[in-house]
């Protein structure tokens, strides 16, 4: 087991929101802990054998220079994000390897902390090598009284390879002042599997997000689940995209969002490429007051053989199930407190107990705040 | 237990119920019969409480206290519970997470009931989503026994159901309803909606009501009343016992 993290700067009120995203400080349930706090790297280890966590800096020292990864899902020029981190001269953020056949029981922790800087940017490159099972909880959040606000650009490149599992479970717990622009993309070999769960309870300036996975390898599989709750003021617009390339490639895109006022912007998109190929794009949408839930799920099939759907619904709490409930003796808040719950409980396929708990347990505290 | 005085309900702008009145006793157990669209289930709807059923007039008396302008919950707690015939599918929302919250704190052990009516393997499965017929009655009746009203309206308890299904469904509303106890002991009551009357043989049912056009039009021996209705018709019993 990795050291417990010492981080007597963050007060209680933050080391609460640093636990509320998935942290575990004691690390008695972690085997891997990576923590970066503005742009300084505070822990970086891992206990588990056969895994590697370390800063970015150090992996392209051990690895010279990683060159069959660096950039190679995401594009540098992709957009001014990408170009604003690959133009830093000290990149940070970290780089987590899962050796061939190596299999992590209890996952790995990333946490990123913004507390002072203007911008926070960080790179990470996670790969998982052939028959390697890998789960990393990313927890993402700012210090509780950010004042002047700040913005986090983080680029994210997966590497699944033949047979290997990755499962990545990002919670966000950011500031009404704070944008963060997170940059994804992933590349899955043959009969590997990419799992990407989002969960974004809290206010936040503006997410803008899209993640890729590409499936290359035959019979290869990627779920996004995303569940998010959009306050007055905030802006997110949040998406996953599956390229079916590989012969058997699979793929479902589910989002669940819920609007209080603010806004939500939901994409998907799926692109059926080879026959054999299936996917399937469901978003749901609640609008609790008057904010926008803009969905726009696309299915793009280009050859025969390729099975595309997409399901997608947004509306009010439905009056007859309320009052259902509330004829078993549900008050009207307990009775929509329940029903939204149920919405948002989303179960991924794959996704170790402990992840999903985690899951559970960050969208428990958004209940028990009256949502 | 339950009195209805005088009541009129809409629907909207309409008019469906018209000055019904009933009274059921502690540990009685009532039939309402009627043809589709007489207003049964509006009568059950406007007891439990619903928003949709605006009562104009009259008044629901409800173990001596007048429940007419609460809400569905506050009736609830106070023991009036009811089976549905359609009830609503709630995706998300698993059986078992929707009876916790049901028992609240009462020390119910939801495995066990569950079993006692088949729905154990159903807990773990949005409610009353690609339920059978037979299913969504397990279901009801399941909530129901956390529940543990003191007065329970059944509408169409048999309806959809095989007579496998019926006979657990009847054996378990008969033990909600107290049937297994002796009369003088039985306090709880209910008010059946039923077209066939296969749940009669079940509950023992005291007494029998005629809607027709959101009226109570006549009342009598449950299994008389059904039996003319079967033999007649609906129209023609009415004119019948009109006579």
């Amino acid at each position: 087991m990795p050291s417990p993290v010492n981080v007597p700067e963050l007060s209680k009120a933050d080391q609460d929101r640093v636990t509320q995203v998935g942290m575990d400080l004691t690390l008695k349930n972690r085997c891997g802990s990576y923590l970066q706090m503005d742009q300084d790297i505070v822990q970086a280890e891992c206990s588990q054998q056969g895994i590697e966590v370390l800063s970015f800096k150090k992996a392209m020292e051990k690895y010279d220079g990683m060159k069959e990864y660096t950039w190679q899902a995401v594009s540098p020029e992709k957009d001014d994000i990408t170009r604003y981190v690959a133009a830093q001269k000290d990149p940070k953020g970290y780089v987590i390897i899962a050796h061939k056949g190596s299999n992590n029981i209890l996952p790995i922790q990333a946490c990123l902390y913004l507390g002072r800087e203007q911008i926070q940017h960080v790179h990470n490159i996670i790969i998982a090598e052939e028959g390697a099972e890998l789960h990393i909880i990313s927890g993402c959040t700012s210090g509780a009284h950010v004042g002047k606000g700040g913005a986090h650009y983080g680029i994210s490149e997966f590497f699944v390879k033949k047979d290997a599992k990755i499962s990545f479970t990002m919670i966000h717990n950011w500031s009404e002042n704070i944008e963060v622009y997170p940059r994804s993309a992933s590349i899955v070999e043959d009969n590997g599997v990419f799992l990407s769960n989002y969960v974004c309870m809290h206010p936040v300036k503006k997410i803008q997000m899209y993640p890729t996975a590409t499936l290359k390898g035959t019979n290869s599989v990627a779920r996004f689940s995303s569940v998010v709750i959009s306050t007055p003021g905030s802006y997110m617009d949040i998406g996953s995209r599956a390229i079916l390339e590989g012969k058997g490639a699979s793929a479902e895109l589910i989002t669940r969002a819920i609007t209080k006022g603010g806004t939500i912007i939901s994409r998907g998109h799926i692109n059926g490429k080879t026959a054999g190929t299936r996917g399937h794009l469901e978003c749901k949408g609640l609008i609790l007051n008057d904010g926008l839930i803009y969905a726009i799920p696309e299915i793009e099939g280009s050859v025969v053989g390729t099975e595309l759907s997409h399901e997608a619904a947004v509306g009010k709490l439905a009056r007859d199930e309320i009052e259902y409930l509330m004829s078993r003796g549900l008050d009207e808040d307990e009775a929509t407190a329940t029903i939204i719950r149920g919405f948002l409980d989303v179960k991924i396929a794959g996704l170790p107990e402990a992840l999903q708990r985690q899951i559970d347990s960050s969208i428990d505290v958004a209940e028990k705040a009256g949502f | 237990m339950l009195h209805i005085e005088d009541l009129h309900v809409k629907v909207g702008d309409k008019e469906v119920l018209h000055d019904i009145n009933l009274h059921i006793d502690d540990g009685e157990t009532h039939v309402l019969l009627g043809p589709n669209g007489s207003g049964k289930t509006t009568l059950l709807m406007t007891i439990m409480g619903f928003s949709n059923y605006t009562i104009t007039e009259g008044k629901i008396i409800f173990k001596g206290e007048d429940v007419t302008k609460i809400k569905a919950h506050e009736r609830a707690k106070r023991g009036i519970g009811m089976l549905f015939q359609r009830p609503p599918t709630i995706s998300g929302l698993k059986l078992g997470k929707m009876l916790t919250a049901i028992s609240k704190s009462k020390e119910e052990n939801i495995p066990e009931l569950a079993k006692s009516v088949h729905m154990d393997k159903f807990l773990e499965r949005d409610i009353n989503k690609g339920f059978s017929g037979g299913e969504i009655k397990r279901s009801e009746v399941l909530q129901l026994m956390i529940q543990n009203p003191d007065f329970i309206m059944l509408d169409e308890p048999e309806s959809g159901v095989d007579l496998e299904n019926i006979s657990l469904i009847g054996t378990a509303i008969g033990s909600l309803l107290e049937k297994d106890k002796y009369l003088i002991k039985r306090k709880k009551s209910g008010l059946v909606i039923t077209h066939t009357g296969y749940i009669l043989d079940y509950l023992d049912a005291d007494k029998g009501h005629v809607m027709c056009d959101g009226e109570i039009k006549c009342h009598g021996n449950p299994r008389e009343i059904l039996k003319d209705i079967k033999q007649r018709g609906y129209k023609e019993c009415l004119e019948c016992r009109h006579q």
